[in-house]
């Protein structure tokens, strides 16, 4: 039966080891802010943070995650830079569906405190991984932008 | 200020508007849209005589505004959110009006009810096709400023004053002397008062929110999670779906062998259905992994020995039929016999999926007496109807909550996945969501149509037009979804858009369109619909004439377009932020494109780099658009940048295309879409206006591909017809440093 530390709590889940995160997130412990998109690590709407990493849980299996720190987006607004993406986005207006934007936010979040100041390439590198078919890219890069210069 | 926005006369106001009280005190503002077809909303007002005469509940009327004792308004929203901003744009033209505050505002999704949720537009309950400001830009305020009219004077009323003197702000009515009642003291007696005769509107000068860069009420919870779409549905004793429906369209389930797929901790039930499979699970794992382990056997039926190369080769076949007379002014053989200059040629669009983010998803709960949904969609009637028919209980036992969709782009004009959800729920008790992997997503979509569109034209010495001939074939969209809206020998209203009546000054115009339904594939609406379409092939071949009469292309639409005065002004605007004209280095070139599309008017100029191996780098991408009053200007720009991004995708990279009977694309590794990496910023230019607002949602998607061509013309002289590029042997270069 995995353990697993998410947003900083402990959960025990009774999954066969195979199961991928993003399902152990959504369906067994209702967190559902990580989304499901392609189950193939195409799209980053599944992003989380794993030891401060952004990855695609939907094809990481829970058995693999024992004993690393994960973050979703429902803890992003615990943090000081978390707040300032998820109020970047408001005031950008990043936001059409939403659908990937919690993706969005989790690789914004990670590529900003790895690199606070990215360049467009940086941007590109970091960002590249999360599709959004309403296509906000214009605006996901000026958001980003705004956090990088505050 | 337009005239006949500032005082509304109309004979028909005291049918269009009616109040009244509600039983559990509160008032109620019914607004019942001009009746364009279906007259039944009004009519019933009609003849239950003026307002007041009888108790109506919200079930009874158009209940689109209620406000409450303690002064909450909600708005029974009949447009569905799904990215395109319009539940806080619609909220804002009632608030505007009623002179509440935008927070103030609750919103409640609209159920199923044809009759006083249509369209006037698109004549059903529908969000599509870019039409909800338009449908609700003035009955919405109206209903507005009917609400602050009775407020007012039931204000006036109680103090004993004139209601001249008294002024509606945030809620509140304000008196001469500083007394002051908020609505909900008000609603009582505001609901006893006659619906006036007079509703006047405000100015555009006046408008506090209108027109406003306002933040949008649906996208703090979109940022931390706490939004919930359907797939995030959770019901208690719910258990999740997912189908491996029959890969060929029109074939059925043969056999199939569970027995591995049982095995699966976590499946429950495995639910053979007519054309498909599904395997419900305690969670998406197991449903999914179950599917994976079934052995299926399929009865493919006919269509598995079709290919993509047949359905195009009818639609070449059907190019020589006659079909369907679209547009027939002047003489097109005498003006093209002996003229100077003739210019042919064919354009091609591929059928293309929607690839909504959200996948297909649908919860679903069959019980004795009723069938209930929890599922976003656009179109919540036909929702109800499909749902009654699979579950064989009358629609009006069919419950429908409809909620925020990630992502539609047209896909969920269509019931296809709701059917199938009551279809698997029918055989249990407890409530099913449905999710349909992306692979199904992708197999199973209902695609934009394959066109096939020919062109003829000749010029006069001075290389204008003097004739043009159009022959579009493709599937008919119309004819499967809205038959009755057919013209004449199967005229579809949509694959004729913008081609039957081009903005351009074109004498001897013979347009004519030749239905031609692909057998293996359903075709539907995608995102830009009929304008999408007509705005490419003419925008091309406009480009065309303009290269062969030796002109500018945008001197040679400005020549064409003089009586368009909107259109000349948003290209004029476009090319000159574009810095059209100036030179480039070799292998670059800018290209453009213009039209009126969905009410608004757009031109987009695309400013290319390409390299002789196909590399192609897209450094400017310019919009200029007049839609009329911006409601949001913000939203506006959004729609624009987000559009044409969209519509750039599918130009670079998107075809579906047909082995078998089998769709061969299956999910975002050989269906590719646009990245950040991949994205040209978009500049967005707006026209200072005060027409009625147009459609925004779709029209930055319809110009795009065309300029993309255009551009790519200028910077190699290769004119690409057949979309997408990548068909061409395009590729996307990396952003510069």
């Amino acid at each position: 039966m995995p353990t697993l530390t998410i947003n900083g709590d402990t959960h025990q889940v009774d999954v066969p080891e195979d199961m991928p995160l993003l399902w152990v997130l959504r369906d067994v412990l209702g967190m559902t802010g990580t989304k499901y998109g392609c189950g193939i690590a195409q799209c980053g709407a599944c992003t989380v943070h794993l030891d401060g990493n952004a990855v695609r849980s939907c094809v990481l299996p829970v058995g693999g995650v024992e004993g690393k720190r994960i973050e979703t987006i429902e803890a992003m607004e615990n943090s000081e830079l978390g707040r300032s993406v998820q109020s970047a986005w408001l005031e950008h207006e990043v936001v059409q569906c939403g659908y990937c934007q919690s993706g969005q936010i989790m690789s914004a979040v990670a590529l900003l405190s790895k690199t606070p100041q990215p360049d467009d390439k940086e941007i590109d590198l970091g960002m590249s991984g999360n599709l959004c078919r309403c296509c906000t890219y214009t605006r996901i890069r000026g958001a980003i932008k705004s956090v990088a210069k505050a | 200020m337009s005239k006949d926005d500032s005082k509304l006369e109309s004979p028909e106001r005291r049918e269009l508007i009616k109040v009244s009280g509600l039983a559990l005190g509160g008032l109620l503002i019914a607004t019942c849209l001009p009746p364009v077809i279906h007259k039944s909303a009004a009519t019933q007002i009609v003849e239950e005589g003026a307002s007041g005469d009888s108790p109506a509940g919200p079930a009874e009327l158009g209940a689109f505004i209620r406000i409450d004792p303690t002064g909450g308004v909600t708005l029974i929203m009949p447009k569905i959110e799904m990215g395109q901003g319009v539940q806080s744009s619609l909220a804002a033209m009632l608030a505007e009006e009623l002179e509440v505050d935008l927070s103030q505002v609750t919103l409640q999704e609209a159920p199923p009810n044809e009759e006083l949720y249509v369209d006037p537009i698109l004549n059903f309950q529908a969000t599509g096709g870019s039409t909800s400001a338009r449908s609700f830009w003035r009955p919405l305020r109206e209903a507005g400023a009917t609400g602050r009219i009775l407020l007012v004077q039931a204000a006036a009323d109680e103090w004993g004053i004139s209601s001249e003197v008294c002024e509606a702000r945030n809620g509140a009515v304000h008196g001469p002397d500083g007394q002051q009642l908020g609505y909900g003291e008000l609603v009582e007696a505001a609901a006893e008062l006659p619906v006036p005769e007079q509703i006047p509107l405000k100015s555009p000068d006046q408008f506090r929110l209108i027109g406003k860069p306002l933040q949008r009420l649906d996208t703090p919870p979109k940022v931390n999670g706490s939004a919930k779409f359907t797939t995030d549905l959770q019901l208690t004793d719910m258990k999740i779906a997912t189908t491996r429906t029959c890969p060929v369209l029109g074939g059925t389930l043969a056999s199939v062998d569970d027995r591995e797929a049982r095995r699966i901790p976590g499946v429950r039930e495995i639910i053979p259905l007519k054309d498909a499979v599904a395997v419900i699970g305690d969670h998406t794992w197991a449903a999914i992994q179950g599917a994976r382990a079934l052995k299926v056997e399929w009865n493919f039926g006919d269509n598995a020995r079709l290919s993509s190369e047949q359905i195009e080769q009818a639609l070449r076949d059907a190019a020589d039929r006659d079909g369907a007379l679209a547009t027939d002014e002047g003489d097109i053989d005498a003006a093209l016999d002996g003229v100077d200059t003739q210019i042919e040629a064919e354009y091609e669009m591929p059928f293309l999926a929607h690839a909504a983010l959200e996948p297909m998803s649908c919860v679903a709960q069959v019980r004795v007496d009723a069938c209930e949904l929890w599922v976003g969609t656009q179109v919540p009637v036909m929702a109800q109807q499909a749902a009654a028919k699979v579950s064989g209980l009358p629609p009006e036992k069919v419950i429908v909550n409809n909620q925020l969709i990630g992502g539609a782009f047209g896909r969920r004009l269509e019931v296809d996945f709701i059917a199938q959800a009551v279809d698997i729920a029918r055989n249990v008790f407890y409530p099913v969501k449905l999710i349909w992997t992306r692979e199904e997503d992708t197999t199973h979509d209902l695609y934009r149509p394959h066109y096939l569109d020919r062109f003829r034209a000749g010029l006069d010495g001075n290389g204008l037009p003097v004739g043009w001939s159009h022959t579009i074939v493709g599937g008919s969209v119309m004819a499967r979804f809205s038959p009755q809206a057919l013209g004449e020998n199967g005229l579809d209203p949509d694959a004729i858009e913008i081609s039957a009546k081009p903005i351009y000054h074109l004498p001897n115009l013979r347009v004519r369109y030749v239905p031609e339904d692909p057998v293996a594939l359903r075709v539907s609406w995608w995102r830009g619909v009929g304008q999408l379409h007509g705005a490419y092939v003419v925008e091309g071949f406009i480009d065309e004439l303009a290269i062969a009469a030796e002109q500018d292309p945008v001197d040679y639409r400005l020549r064409l377009l003089q009586d368009q005065p909107r259109a000349q002004a948003v290209l004029r605007l476009a090319a000159e932020k574009a810095g059209w004209g100036q030179t480039l280095p070799d292998g670059h070139g800018r290209g453009v494109a213009v039209h009126q599309v969905f009410g608004s008017y757009l031109a987009t100029v695309v400013e290319l780099a390409t390299t002789p191996q196909g590399g192609l780098r897209i450094n400017r991408l310019i919009c200029a658009v007049d839609c009329g009053l911006a409601l949001n200007p913000t939203s506006v720009r959004s729609q624009i940048e987000g559009g044409t991004l969209f519509g750039l995708s599918a130009a670079l990279f998107n075809e579906v295309t047909v082995k078998d009977g089998h769709v061969q694309q299956s999910n975002f590794h050989d269906y590719r879409q646009i990245r950040i990496s991949d994205a040209p910023p978009v500049e967005v230019h707006l026209i200072d206006s005060q027409e009625t607002p147009g459609g925004i949602g779709e029209a930055g998607t319809a110009l795009i591909a065309p300029a993309l061509v255009n551009a790519l013309y200028a910077a190699t002289g290769k004119r690409i017809r057949r979309l997408p590029l990548s068909r061409a042997g395009y590729h996307v270069l990396a952003r510069e440093a």
